[in-house]
């Protein structure tokens, strides 16, 4: 019976492994899916080889579900062999979807990532200075490691992708709802986002208490002012996302009292989140004088950073410019 | 072969009510200046989403231009404000994104002012031409061919 259930597969790429806990956290839930598919290919959990799949007819897999952003050539290669291999491409969470949170790494480039992180964080104990090579030698053998890109980029970037579940990591409730249309055949025309296409701001419990007009005269962090648990975010001069971010996380962030930071993309109006919500933001500032603005403008600490938290890579300008950052 | 001098490519958005008189009647009045700035005409400033901005450099920009009617005058009365806030804030993800903020330019042309237009338009086709082409790079380059 067992070959006549649809093949599943699951890949990691540039990410944390929250995603990975996602598709563990559906809990019993996950028995049910893993009874209803059969799972050929999934890294973090069973002991199938590339080779494996590279094994298996083009076309094969129904779906796989891919997560992480891509950033070196072995991620490359694996995605391009998992889409030759499978009906339907899942970008699986905001790093596959959008970059991500790696995806901060395009303000910066290979270099001087790799000096950071191999040379010179407070952690780093390297007194030889090793940092990875793409070919080494050791006792006479070459060693070969993946090559490191300057640019992450989001899964759309590197292949073609069917389907979109947003979120960092997705909520249960939309895998769960994905794998069931996958399963009944009631997917949803190629390149949607799973999720509904509206605001944040139209499913949070605080919309009521954003005032008509909303007038921002300081932006604070979260951390630098005792948040009412309550009121809106943008009411309180502390940045929140939610205008320019498709709904479907189920509040997580705003119910722990935290801002939302933007994990679930733009909706399918919006090509570019950060963007956009500059264009809201910068909307509500409570002067029309060109130099309190600019002191306004000033007591952001990092607006393209904070704009673009989750998708820089899946923005129009994708990265800075590479020119500036050498 | 001599490489072919630098031509800033600029585009303009203007609004209707002002700016884009104002630059109908330069014409009208045969002042010359540089035709570098390729003119879009919008309805007001405040229409200016940053993502046609970012888009226009995305596309080839080597700078972007954009025009309203003085502060008080917008004929959607704040437009223009909105306009001058977001263009504040845009500088400044400009500026962290490796582009220089000069090449955003930010200008209130009346619907009289086909001078000041004609002045903006060879002012910054000089100012863009002394910064150089805008070089933007995806990083595409990088993936290896499938
Ligand atoms: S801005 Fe944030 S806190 Fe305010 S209504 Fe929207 S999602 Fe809720
Ligand atoms: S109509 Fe000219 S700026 Fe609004």
């Amino acid at each position: 019976m067992s070959n006549t259930k649809p093949k599943v597969a699951f890949y990691w790429c540039a990410s944390c492994g929250g995603c990975e806990e996602s598709i563990i956290d559906l809990a019993e839930d996950i028995l049910k899916v893993a009874a209803a598919v059969d799972i050929v290919f999934w890294p973090v959990a069973l002991d199938f080889k590339r080779k494996d799949v590279e094994a298996m007819e083009d076309g094969s897999i129904a779906a796989s579900f891919i997560n992480g952003a891509v950033r070196n050539s072995e991620q490359e290669d694996m995605v391009k062999l998992l889409r030759r291999k499978s009906r339907i491409v899942v970008a699986h969470g905001s790093c596959s979807h959008l970059g991500g949170i790696p995806g901060l790494a395009n303000f910066w480039d290979k270099e001087t990532i790799f000096r950071r992180a191999y040379l010179t964080t407070p952690s780093t104990d390297n007194p030889q200075g090793v940092v990875p090579l793409e070919k080494s030698a050791v006792d006479g053998c070459e060693l070969e490691l993946p090559r490191f890109y300057d640019t992450v980029f989001s899964l759309d970037q590197v292949i073609d992708v069917d389907y979109y579940l947003p979120g960092c990591a997705p909520p249960r409730d939309l895998i769960l709802s994905a794998f069931q249309a996958l399963l009944e055949g009631t997917l949803p025309p190629k390149g949607s986002v799973l999720s509904p296409n509206k605001s944040e701001c139209d499913e949070c419990d605080r919309n009521d208490t954003k005032p008509e007009k909303l007038e921002i005269k300081e932006v604070k962090r979260p951390w630098e002012v005792h948040l009412d648990p309550e009121v809106c975010f943008l009411a309180q001069g502390v940045i929140c996302m939610g205008p320019a971010t498709r709904a479907g996380c189920g509040q997580r962030c705003i119910s722990a009292n935290m801002p939302c930071r933007g994990c679930f993309g733009p909706t399918d109006q919006v090509y570019d989140q950060g963007a956009k919500f500059l264009s809201a933001f910068a909307s509500i500032l409570a002067t029309d004088d060109e130099k309190e603005i600019e002191n306004i403008v000033q007591t952001i600490v990092d607006p393209a950073g904070t704009f673009y938290r989750f998708s820089l890579p899946s923005s129009i300008l994708r990265r800075k410019r590479l020119e500036a950052v050498k | 072969m001599q490489e072919e001098p630098f031509e800033p490519n600029l585009v303009g958005f203007l609004c209707t009510w002002c700016s884009y008189t104002g630059a109908d009647f330069a014409g009208t009045a045969r002042m010359t200046y540089a035709p570098n700035v390729k003119i879009i005409r919008v309805m007001c400033s405040g229409r200016v989403d940053p993502q046609f901005v970012l888009k226009a450099f995305r596309e080839g920009a080597d700078g972007v231009l954009i025009s309203g009617c003085h502060p008080g005058d917008c004929h959607y009365k704040e437009g223009n404000y909105r306009t001058l806030r977001r263009y504040r804030l845009l500088i400044r993800v400009l500026e962290q994104m490796g582009i220089e903020p000069a090449r955003l330019r930010l200008e209130w042309v009346s619907a009289a002012e086909g001078a000041r237009f004609q002045r903006v338009c060879n002012e910054f086709t000089e100012q863009i031409r002394a910064l150089g082409p805008l070089s933007l790079n995806g990083g595409k380059h990088e993936q290896h061919q499938a």
